[in-house]
């Protein structure tokens, strides 16, 4: 990269030198900042023009504008849905605007791949939304901002774990195998968004409190420029700046929140599931204990959390600066699970040289600690046995103390275990002290006894250099230079005695130990030209640039025993997990490992913006990625975009109408795919060790293997093209606006792992590209304002999705008799799918038996519907039955302010989102009772009575459920004190209610389960929050 | 003017600057375990380290033990270990056993009601077209051409070209396999090179030919009998020639039986012989001082780690009252036992008078009721992870016990069989039998004469010695007792009692998949 740099900083220097050996006489600059009369904000994508001519500007990202100007010239600034203003002004001086808000969009500001737009100037489908609307409660994520408030963007959260990752999908999936996540850039460095070990959500780096804006490039035409990382999507986000001229203000905000656990699943209690057992396996009540314990109710608590966050902006002479810093710690509502992290950022954006130089530095650290629960405590507390006690009360180890060699004092062998730290533990038959190996175990020993935690470090930092060329102001140069850099280290450690990790012979207990480190830098340079020619009433906008980005990841793993060498005299459950690390010995079953890799993408891009009477515009941009993923023969790729908008409003025609906005969009591209994230070289020969326990013995000797790796050569890119037509629509002075799209998607050459012809390769599944799939769909709009007055201002707004996935081609030949690519495991068995990828079926769908029911209505076990009429039910007659997504979604939210009281809401509807059940596929079946693989006896749920299942029925589509459901997100009310304390300090006190109900038809504990199997789920809470906000 | 001038001076300078940044996409893998094809065999320890792989093929189930790195894909990695797909396949469709578990459609091998979309059939398949590209790759990669181009010589070079038979021995193994299981196949050789083509489809007997004629072709370039533990020796090449020699009939329609009898005849002429204790064949120092064992796959609890291989097989047969301890495991997994018509075929199932009847019976029914209950059925206690001097292996997860893929009792069996068949002598096929019998009854009480050798009783005795070891769905099919109503036994067909079943059930389908990925594949009939 240093090279590089090198050359850019050298042709950067080169051109001030041009810039200033041009010089300029009499005319000179004027700048500032325009802003929101009202609320005080700033304004990006104002316009600014000299009066009388063409010549013009945009403010910037942060309302600033520079403009060179003759003397006495008059400026108008101009804003949609803002009265335009008009000032006089002398060159080198500042002047500050304030515009006065009509009734109109808030959100002018269009952020743009490589720069900013005026919303006018869009032709591609996208959506921004502003801090002043963003989702409010505990938020660690940014996606939790505008969770419902974007059409065609789904954001499903994985469960209720704090910091917990989401899937987020635009306009549906466009991959199979390669990842579906949108691109994310951050203040113009597109990060990677793929796991981090020991993080849960690698978005939790950015502190929801410290961004601007978040806005969605949707369409081809408008995400093209990122190439072949943008088939699923772009999301931009900006943070919050200083800015210039702006007195320092310090913001104080904190909140404290309670979490609450809102359903458990129903198990039998403790009394029913003794008779249970009594009745069907008289034999085994021996196995029976006299407690009566709510496992369900032991591992969930009321979480406590607290999030503080403390900036400072302002300016010091040409130096807008922000700083601040976050601090969250979150309980999770699962015992022992907590989440803390720490944020620090630091944003500066000075304007150099009569403002032809603007540099952003950006800045973002964050550290996280988590301290994981065991989720394994979520499944066992349905299955553990209610009729026995957490604890069985020896709580002492006399072992610990025993003197084996006698001499008198205890000795420094590892001991045999005896009982589990205390905890009830099922053992093996023949009076012995082994415990159970299979099945399920305490769950509260589960939480307990297994200490889980990461430390996960990451830095964000760019810089960006603007150089508007002094000899061609046209002209812009822009270099950015970024850096992402992430370490993760993680340790995992269960003791000897804990049952689920005994071994009598070598010593149990497990401790394992991972670290990551990522390093991604970024260099960026592109060049800009805009040109106005009055005379062919036409603007010209074009734009080039390179881009260089490199990815390393290194991942190391140690993992070994974790047996006692040296006694200890005092395991009291809950006190002996850290007191005692030092004593332990870590001699068997050692494995280290060190897996470094790296990718490499290069970039060159362009754009033209062509307008022709400031209504017809119309917008190209090429994109040519190579990846190092691919072999030299395909790792280049092409990606074109077209797209046109007219401003229908703006004919003479529509003069009279009453809109006040009318846009027509159309948009083409081609997009690409080539994250793939498990392998770096899938087009590469290649050799790969095995570790030490997987060598295999020759004479007397064992050898590490050396084994052929499969491959494709040919592997390329995964293409999506994308259809996009759109208007753009507003009435009433914009009291009411909106937008309609529709979207068409196709995605060709999908990146698969897939069986090739057997024989043929050094492996039966591939990576390789084959086969199609296509997304259609709507999306619509709306924003209204029923009441606007100087004291009540009302505020609605609603959208709505209609998405259909299909896949359209899976395989290399078509063969009807292919049922297609097994996905979606469930729990109970091993190896058990219960959904296909399958052409003419939306990905994921499931593929069941169809149940036959009895005349009571109730599911016949074992039953089905011979559906190809074959006389025996085999496997062939399972069908396509539903899939996980929802094909309808829609959001709502609304605001309303009286006086100084504000109060909003948002929340979200699913439609036709099918859920698997497995819950109770697994536990709703009598035969858990009672296993004889240990012996031991289980839980069951007391759906079991809707059924009466002796045995599992895995695959019956009974257990397909509509999940549709209506979610209210979250409720805040508030209250400003615009003089708290004596008109130094302005203070908001908020109380928001997040998750506060859903209405749904599904009878799990949620009916919001990403992939669509709902098993173990981390129970989503309710959380209660006071917040205040503190202004100086 | 000046102002073009710095514009194309800007331009021309970017392009320069970063067009030679395109070589950054020229990367390697970084990872000091992976190595480039190009350059991996610069190591002369590789040549070996290749071979080992091609047999742990047999053991594990990818390049981390116990699972890690799958070697192949579209199954949970342990149901994907060849011994364990090939235990499945030879044994749970036959009346030696039935499994208990939910695992998606393992039920249908015991009700012989398998489909072609079947998984664990689909996993057998392509494991053995693993193996067979990954000795495809060895056999291109250690040619006389290939190792002169890297000026290999001397030694190195001699030892190479054993490696070299063996890795066609090892894939004449698994066409082998593939031609037992599958019958007509695709065709892939060393000379096919890896990418995307479509194999040609072997018809059985072409392929048996081949087999044929690559183990006569390598039978002198291979290792002398015990000269190292767990590689193929000539007496291994001579077994498997027996063994298709044997089933030549049901693979080509031309019985062989006289050149089953001849093979057999040299491998009992290398001077094996059975070890004294039965039970001792399958505990986990069965490596050690093995006079009986012609050719294994080795297991060990430290090194080689599988959920697949003896590991499945000893944790699976653990269960109801049984004590995991006795089995050197720390917990069973309580799946596999047998039916009552496999118990019967021992007069005495204490174990009393004949040793090998090794059942578990306490809480235990003779008769299975429910298949998904592991006390229905009794258990069988033949393999453990304990060694002969009643010591535990030496991990308790992962057993040491190696599984005897040919062991010289198989090979007297065979002899007889022949001999029986008329192609062999019968003096020497009762002689062969009794040393057999001797064993297992611990003297001479067992014994038989001439007159008892029937066929029938060849195959009982077979099932009564080589039971569990994976022998016994291709002895059912010799016999044709496999599908037909001559013989049935508990929930043969899926019914309490067992019933007769298709005849397409003698092979199993070739996986939908492959017929969907290889124009070139017709699909056994029936299926």
């Amino acid at each position: 990269m240093g090279k590089h740099l090198t050359a850019t900083m050298i042709l950067l220097l080169s051109m001030l030198v041009f810039g200033f050996s041009a010089g300029y006489a009499q005319t000179g600059v004027v700048r500032g900042v325009v802003t929101d009369a009202k609320e005080g904000g700033t304004l990006p994508g104002a316009a600014v023009q000299v009066k009388g001519t063409l010549e013009g500007t945009v403010t910037d990202i942060d309302g600033n504008y520079s403009i060179t100007i003759s003397p006495n010239a008059t400026l108008v600034f101009s804003f949609i849905g803002y009265e335009s203003q008009e000032v006089l002004v002398q060159p080198n001086t500042t002047v500050n605007v304030a515009l006065l808000q009509q009734n109109t969009y808030l959100e002018e500001l269009v952020v743009i791949g490589y720069g900013v737009q005026k919303r006018d100037d869009a032709t591609g489908s996208v959506t921004a939304v502003g801090s002043k609307d963003f989702n409010r409660g505990t938020l660690t994520t940014p996606t939790e901002l505008v969770s419902g408030k974007i059409a065609g963007v789904q954001i499903t959260s994985g469960g209720g774990a704090p910091g917990e990752g989401a899937t987020i999908r635009i306009r549906g999936g466009s991959s199979l195998r390669a990842s579906n996540d949108p691109l994310f850039v951050i203040d113009g460095v597109p990060v990677d968004n793929d796991g981090i070990s020991g993080m849960r959500n690698p978005l939790n780096t950015i502190n929801p409190n410290d961004i601007e804006t978040f806005t969605v490039l949707k369409d081809a035409s408008a995400t093209a420029i990122y190439g072949s990382r943008a088939s699923n999507g772009v999301i931009i986000i900006t943070t919050k700046k200083g800015k210039e001229g702006k007195p320092l203000s310090v913001t104080y905000s904190g909140n404290f929140g309670i979490s609450t656990p809102i359903k458990t699943i129903d198990v039998l209690d403790a009394d029913v599931f003794r008779k249970e057992v009594q009745d069907r396996y008289p034999n085994q009540a021996g196995l029976l204990g006299t407690a009566n314990t709510d496992w369900q109710k032991e591992i969930y608590q009321n979480a406590f959390s607290m999030d503080h966050n403390l900036s400072i902006s302002g300016a010091y002479k040409v130096l807008p600066y922000r700083l601040s810093i976050g601090y969250t710690d979150q309980d999770g509502i699962l015992k022992t699970d907590n989440l803390k992290r720490t944020t620090a950022s630091v944003a500066l954006n000075p304007t150099l040289f009569d403002g032809h130089l603007k540099i952003d530095v950006n800045a973002k650290y964050m550290n996280i600690k988590n301290q994981f629960g065991n989720r394994d405590a979520i499944g066992a507390a349905l299955q553990y046995d209610p009729s026995k006690p957490i604890e069985d009360g020896t709580l002492y180890n006399p072992y610990y103390l025993n003197d084996v060699n006698g001499d008198g004092s205890p000795d420094t062998v590892r001991m045999p275990i005896t009982d589990f730290g205390g905890y009830y533990a099922w053992v093996q038959p023949g009076g012995t002290d082994i415990p159970v190996e299979q099945g399920s175990s305490n769950p509260v020993a589960l939480l307990n006894m297994r200490d889980d935690q990461s430390t996960v470090n990451r830095f964000i930092g760019n810089i960006q250099m603007d150089y508007k060329m002094h000899f061609l102001p046209e002209l812009r140069a822009n270099l950015n230079l970024g850096y992402d850099y992430s370490k993760a280290e993680g340790d995992n450690i269960t003791p000897d005695y804990a049952p689920w990790s005994y071994d009598a012979l070598n010593g149990g207990g497990n401790w394992s130990a991972y670290d990551q480190e990522k390093k991604n830098e970024l260099l960026e340079f592109y060049l800009n030209y805009v040109k106005a020619v009055k005379s062919i009433e036409s603007r010209f906008d074009v734009m080039a640039g390179y881009s260089w980005q490199h990815f390393y990841r290194s991942n190391s793993s140690l993992n070994s025993n974790y047996s006692r060498q040296f006694t200890l005299d005092s395991i009291r459950p809950g006190n002996y997990q850290k007191n005692f690390y030092g004593d332990y010995m870590r001699t068997y079953n050692i494995k280290s490992d060190d897996n470094p890799t790296e990718s490499y993408l290069l970039s060159f891009f362009g754009r033209f913006n062509y307008t022709f009477k400031e209504r017809y515009l119309l917008t190209f941009t090429l994109r040519n990625d190579g990846s190092s993923r691919f072999s030299p023969d395909t790792r280049w790729g092409l990606f074109p975009s077209a797209a046109f908008a007219w401003q229908i409003i703006e004919e003479p025609f529509m003069a009279g109408v009453n809109m006040s906005q009318l846009k027509f969009r159309a948009g083409y591209g081609v997009t690409g795919q080539q994250n793939i994230t498990d392998n770096d070289y899938p087009y590469l020969p290649r050799y790969t060790l095995s570790d030490q326990f997987a060598q295999y013995q020759i004479g007397n000797q064992f050898y590490y293997t050396l084994r052929p790796e499969g491959y494709d050569y040919n592997i390329k890119w995964e293409e999506t093209t994308t259809l996009n037509f759109g208007f753009d629509f507003g009435f009433a002075n914009d009291r009411i606006y909106g937008s309609l799209d529709y979207y068409n998607r196709k995605t060709s050459d999908l990146i698969n792992f897939i069986a090739v012809p057997a024989g043929t390769n050094l492996s039966n599944y591939i990576l390789t590209n084959v086969g199609d799939l296509k997304n259609e769909g709507f999306e619509f709009t709306i924003v209204t304002r029923p009441v606007s007055t100087d004291k009540i201002f009302w505020e609605l707004g609603f959208n709505a999705t209609y998405n259909q996935n299909e896949i359209t081609k899976l395989t290399a030949t078509d063969d009807p008799s292919y049922t297609g690519i097994d996905v979606g495991g469930i729990s109970g068995g091993v190896g058990n799918f219960i959904q296909k990828h399958a052409v003419g079926q939306s990905a994921n769908t499931y593929f069941v038996f169809e149940q036959v029911y009895g005349t009571d209505g109730k599911p016949l076990q074992g039953i089905y519907v011979d559906r190809n009429g074959d006389g025996e039910i085999t496997d062939a007659d399972r069908y396509y039955y539903k899939d996980p997504a929802a094909n309808f979604y829609f959001g709502i939210n609304s605001s309303v302010s009286y006086k100084n009281w504000d109060f909003a809401f948002s929340g979200r509807a699913n439609f036709g989102n099918y859920v698997y059940d497995n819950v109770n596929s697994e536990n709703a079946v009598y035969e858990r009772l009672y296993r004889p693989e240990g012996p031991y006896l289980g839980n069951i749920t007391d759906k079991v009575y809707e059924t009466n299942f002796v045995n599992p029925q895995f695959l019956s589509d009974y257990y397909i459920q509509d999940a549709s459901f209506f979610r209210m997100d979250n409720m805040s009310l508030s209250y400003f004190f615009p003089d708290a304390i004596k008109k130094f300090a302005s203070l908001r006190l908020t109380a928001t209610v997040t998750n506060v109900f859903t209405i749904t038809q599904y009878d799990g504990i949620d009916p919001e389960i990403s992939g669509g199997i709902d098993n173990r789920l981390y129970p989503r809470p309710r959380t209660y929050l006071l917040g205040l906000t503190l202004q100086f | 003017m000046k102002k073009f001038a710095n514009i194309f001076l800007i331009v021309a300078g970017l392009t320069i600057a970063f067009s030679s940044c395109t070589k950054d996409l020229d990367t390697v893998p970084l990872d000091k375990k992976v190595t480039t094809a190009a350059t991996v065999f610069e190591n002369p320890e590789a040549y070996l380290q290749v071979l080992a792989k091609l047999y742990a093929g047999l053991a594990v189930s990818g390049q981390e033990g116990p699972a890690g790195q799958g070697d192949i894909s579209g199954i949970d990695e342990g149901f994907g270990q060849y011994l364990r797909g090939y235990w499945y396949h030879q044994e749970l469709p036959t009346d030696e056993a039935v499994i208990g578990w939910n695992d998606q459609t393992i039920k249908d091998f015991h009700g012989q009601s398998w489909g072609a979309g079947d998984v664990f059939i689909a996993a057998m398949y392509y494991r053995i077209f693993y193996q067979i590209a990954v000795c495809n790759e060895y056999i291109r990669e250690t040619t006389d051409a290939k190792l002169d181009g890297r000026g290999v010589t001397g030694d190195l070079k001699a030892q190479v070209q054993t490696y070299h038979a063996e890795a066609r021995f090892l894939r004449a193994l698994s066409y082998s396999h593939a031609m037992d299981l599958f019958a007509n196949v695709p065709f892939v050789t060393e000379d096919d090179v890896v990418g995307l083509f479509f194999p040609p489809q072997i018809q059985r007997a072409e392929l048996f030919n081949y087999v044929e004629s690559e183990l006569k072709e390598i039978e002198g370039q291979l290792l002398e009998p015990h000269t190292v533990y767990a590689r193929a020796d000539k007496a291994a090449a001579w077994t498997l020639l027996a063994k298709n020699y044997l089933n030549a009939e049901v693979y080509t329609g031309m019985a062989r039986y006289g050149e089953c009898a001849t093979y057999a005849q040299k491998v009992i002429d290398a001077g094996y012989q059975l070890a004294p204790v039965y039970a001792n064949l399958f505990l986990a120092d069965n490596d050690q001082n093995n006079p009986e064992q012609i050719f294994s796959i080795a297991f060990d609890g430290i090194n080689t780690r599988t959920y697949g291989g003896t590991n499945f097989i000893i944790h699976a047969a653990v269960g109801g009252s049984m004590n995991p301890s006795d089995f050197g495991v720390g917990g069973g997994w309580g799946g596999i036992r047998t039916t009552s018509a496999f118990v019967n075929k021992f007069s005495d199932a204490s174990g009393n008078t004949d040793r090998r009847a090794m059942f578990h019976t306490d809480g235990q029914n003779l008769e299975i009721i429910n298949i998904g209950e592991f006390t229905d059925g009794y258990a069988i206690t033949k393999f453990k992870n304990v060694t002969s001097t009643g010591s535990a292996g030496k991990d308790i997860d992962y057993p040491d016990t190696d599984f005897p893929l040919f062991r010289l009792a198989d090979v007297y069996l065979m002899y007889a069989e022949a001999a029986v068949r008329g192609a062999a002598d019968m003096g020497m096929a009762v002689t062969y039998v009794n040393k057999v019998r001797e064993r297992a009854y611990n003297g001479t009480s067992g014994n038989i004469s001439a007159g008892d050798l029937t066929l029938d009783f060849i195959l009982d005795e077979r099932g009564r010695e080589l039971y569990w070891e994976c022998h016994r769905r291709t002895d059912l099919v010799r016999h044709n007792k496999l599908t037909s109503a001559e013989y049935v036994w508990p929930w043969k067909g899926g019914a309490p009692q067992g019933v007769a079943t298709a005849g397409k059930y003698r092979i199993f389908p070739l996986p939908t998949a492959d017929v969907n990925a290889n124009p070139n594949l017709q699909q056994n009939t029936g299926y």
